[in-house]
């Protein structure tokens, strides 16, 4: 087997309004409907919608030989309901073509699997019951963990709850010699496959692909495929995993990104002995190599591919912490608006916003960061974050 | 007796303290009917007519007028290449000395223009501001009657000396706040030489507290009976009535000020870590905007008191107001502060107070707790304690609000005509 696995990341966060101390205790209304509806919009015109009609070209056009595995996050299809219901529409018409395969996350994309095992448990299982529901029934085989974070303890976590693999990043500090490019297993649980993924060729696509200073630019389809024919001869797959808002947000289309991808299939078919598996098939046809020591968690994202992005500063250690000890509260509250607002409120994105380590090359997360420092990031959600223990504690006394 | 007083700024368009300080002056002025010729950089047309005022971006310098001239030469000691500017950033800062190194003779020749239109503000041109304003006020001490010259601070110290070498009276150097107090320990020399030449020039101080007296005597040398105290005022004694209904069923203890190192912020952060480890039932508010923000808002993460210690920027207007009417405590645990207005107004709010021994407010307001800025326990005694042991704080408000009926302007106006005379005998 050699075969390329393209996974893409569907998430948009629900954003804060900025909460002014003044309104704790009585303003219950955290998030900020106007820039939610408007990202989405923006987003949906500029990747989402287009993007989609290509793959549905290009799956069409393939006849079942190109495929793509997509993971929707809770928050995106809950903005998808409230604001572009023509996005959900083109995801559901590409996942009834059969040959889109869709994971399993968390539906709030949490980080909770470093927290608590039953909000993990209960995440999961929320954001299949929302698959299921948008998508005729599906059940996802394979999981992601937000933002790819991965250790043994999480893989093991997740084949208890019966998922034949995880996706995760192919880091460097954790493969040392070894290459992504084979099949995987938990170093607990050895049922549970890892695939891991390529970094290099997915940021080359996802980062790098129209970035002028980049001495490989511009990325043509002939550059990449000329790549991929260099990979040992042995190596079995190719993991690319990226953002979705890769295609049109994060590389505009000015940069030529769609008409890369739209000869990218083709070319992979006729010029490599490469095809493309879902994430399951993988799964399936793949023999492992071995088993993967992940001891402590990994992510896909920075230099580091570690939770520094979200976990580690005081900031976000504090607003983390305080945001966890409410479970218990949270869940004798019974209330759905209390639900949905701690959800909601476990987005990693809240935590990204809080990072203080990139003030020196800080234009990744300034980019994506609604504030303008990390501190008023802080600020606003834990002034959002006490109203809502505000809430619990009189939700609590009202059950008496 | 006619005296000239020499201000920067006037209600309604100020930017800092001195501005409000003068007003309350000038209005006890007119109440014992004191004839007062008040000068200021640039005059809107909407103020309070208190006094004769006069507009320095109108006056004419006349430069047949050979000591203007002898004036200007020895204002060279303002320099303009100087390192007085705030807030610049590096490339501003740049771009500012670049030009005046330049331009230096240009600048002097627009400084010895017929005419100069100040702006009246803290901004990049201060110093040149300063110097113009020493012109004008020569021009106008030469064209005016007075017997007696009052100026405020160091930006109209030069302009006072000036007017005094022009028309020989006494001069009356009022001090409201150091560069020791502006800047803590890394003062600008060329500020304090000019705070230094107007203390010197000056027949008698003014200052706004004993604090501050005693900074004048130790750090500038001044011979101490050359200083009287005389302590500021509030404008309105009456306690403000608020309809602000706290939706937060915990207390508020509040700081309110410019987050900077003279006011003492992170005391008050490490005192609230203290209380909050007694009692659940208390938030703490940190009102204003500095450049020590960021670093409170790390130790307040650092100390895990996120959800209890809250941040709410620069507030102005009806927002400062609504903080006050929240407060069940205020604290002012300023590390240098000459007088510190902004306890009695927390007062006029029903709101009691805790204030630091190193601010020129505690020798007049009696009914505060008062500890040093740096005793974090006893600050966080004195937070527990108000909140908790109602007859303290009740006490406090009922007699706290007695104290500010005392603290009229007028009662200082009075005590400023006393100096006046005083000096004019001498």
């Amino acid at each position: 087997m050699r075969t390329i696995c393209f996974y893409f990341q569907v998430h948009q966060p629900f954003r804060l309004k900025p909460y002014r101390f003044f309104e704790i205790g009585d303003d219950h209304d955290y998030w900020d409907d106007y820039s939610n509806r408007n990202i989405m919009n923006k987003v949906a015109k500029k990747c989402y919608l287009p993007m989609n009609q290509l793959l549905l070209e290009l799956i069409r056009k393939h006849d079942g030989k190109f495929k793509v595995c997509f993971s929707l996050s809770g928050t995106v299809l809950d903005q998808m309901e409230a604001y572009a219901p023509e996005v959900l529409h083109s995801f559901q018409e590409l996942v009834a073509t059969g040959h889109v395969e869709l994971l399993n996350e968390t539906y709030g994309h949490s980080l909770c699997a470093l927290k608590s095992e039953t909000e993990f448990q209960d995440m999961v299982s929320l954001h299949q019951k929302k698959i299921q529901y948008h998508f005729n029934g599906y059940k996802p085989k394979v999981f992601r963990n937000t933002e790819l974070i991965y250790s043994d303890d999480i893989g093991e976590m997740v084949a208890k709850m019966g998922f034949e693999g995880i996706l995760s990043e192919g880091a460097k500090h954790v493969l040392g010699w070894k290459s992504p490019n084979f099949v995987y297993v938990n170093a607990k649980e050895p049922k549970l496959k890892v695939l891991l993924k390529n970094f290099r060729l997915s940021d080359d696509i996802a980062f790098r692909f129209g970035e002028k200073a980049w001495n490989e630019y511009p990325l043509t389809t002939d550059k990449f495929i000329g790549w991929l024919n260099q990979v040992p001869q042995e190596d079995e797959v190719i993991n690319l995993f990226m953002d979705y808002e890769t295609f049109g947000e994060h590389q505009w289309k000015e940069t030529g990104i769609f008409e890369f991808m739209r000869n990218l299939p083709d070319s992979i078919l006729h010029q490599t002995n490469f095809n493309f598996s879902s994430p399951s098939e993988v799964i399936a046809n793949g023999s492992p190599v071995g088993q993967i020591n992940v001891p402590t968690p990994i992510s896909w994202a920075d230099e580091e591919r570690d939770l520094t992005a979200w976990l580690g500063n005081d900031l976000q250690d504090e607003a983390f912490d305080r945001l966890f000890e409410l479970e218990k509260l949270v869940k004798r509250s019974n209330d759905p608006d209390i639900y949905r607002d701690w959800r909601y409120l476990q987005t990693s994105d809240h935590f990204y916003y809080m990072c203080t380590k990139f003030f020196s090359d800080g234009d990744i997360h300034a980019y994506f960061s609604p504030y303008e420092s990390p501190y008023e990031a802080f600020i606003n959600y834990m002034n959002v974050l006490s109203d809502f223990i505000l809430r619990l504690k009189l939700a609590e006394k009202a059950r008496g | 007796m006619k005296v000239l007083m020499f201000g920067w700024e006037f209600p309604p368009h100020i930017s800092g303290g001195l501005g409000t300080a003068c007003y309350g002056l000038v209005k006890g002025m007119e109440h014992h009917k004191q004839d007062l010729i008040f000068v200021v950089p640039k005059l809107w047309g909407d103020e309070d007519p208190l006094a004769e005022f006069v507009n320095a971006s109108e006056i004419e310098i006349d430069y047949r007028e050979r000591r203007f001239r002898d004036i200007w030469k020895s204002l060279t000691y303002l320099e303009v290449s100087s390192f007085l500017v705030p807030y610049l950033s590096p490339e501003e800062y740049h771009n500012h000395t670049e030009r005046l190194l330049k331009d230096e003779d240009e600048i002097e020749s627009s400084v010895l223009a017929n005419k100069f239109s100040f702006s009246g503000k803290y901004g990049k041109d201060l110093i040149l501001e300063v110097s113009r304003y020493a012109l004008v006020a020569a021009q106008i001490a030469k064209d005016k009657k007075f017997d007696l010259i009052h100026a405020h601070d160091w930006l109209s110290f030069p302009a006072g000396i000036a007017a005094k070498k022009i028309s020989g009276k006494p001069m009356i150097a009022h001090v409201h706040a150091t560069e020791f107090d502006r800047s803590g320990q890394t003062v600008n020399q060329r500020v304090y030489d000019i705070e230094k030449a107007g203390m010197e020039a000056a027949d008698k101080i003014i200052a706004v507290s004993q604090l501050t007296k005693n900074t004048i005597v130790t750090k500038y040398g001044i011979p101490e009976d050359k200083v009287t105290v005389v302590h500021n005022a509030v404008l309105d004694a009456s306690i403000i009535k608020s309809n602000v209904v706290k939706k937060v069923p915990e207390k508020i203890v509040t700081f309110l000020g410019r987050i900077t190192f003279q006011k003492g912020p992170e005391y008050f952060v490490e005192a609230a870590a203290k209380v909050l480890q007694k009692d659940d039932n208390v938030r703490f508010v940190m009102a204003g905007s500095g450049d020590l923000l960021n670093r409170m808002i790390q130790r307040v993460a650092e100390l895990r008191i996120g959800t209890k210690f809250h941040f709410t920027g620069f507030l102005k207007g009806d927002d400062v107001d609504k903080m006050f009417a929240l407060s069940d405590v205020y604290v002012m645990p300023s590390v240098s502060e000459p007088f510190g207005i902004s306890p009695l107004e927390a007062v006029r709010h029903n709101t009691p107070v805790i204030i630091s021994k190193q601010s020129g407010v505690a020798e007049v307001l009696q009914n505060a707790v008062k500890v040093d800025f740096w005793d974090i326990d006893a600050m966080a005694d004195a937070i527990f304690a108000l909140l908790h042991y109602n007859g303290i704080s009740k006490m406090f408000k009922e007699m706290g609000r007695e104290e500010l009926k005392r603290l009229k302007w007028e009662h200082v106006a009075e005590k400023v005509i006393g100096i006046y005379k005083q000096t004019f005998n001498q």
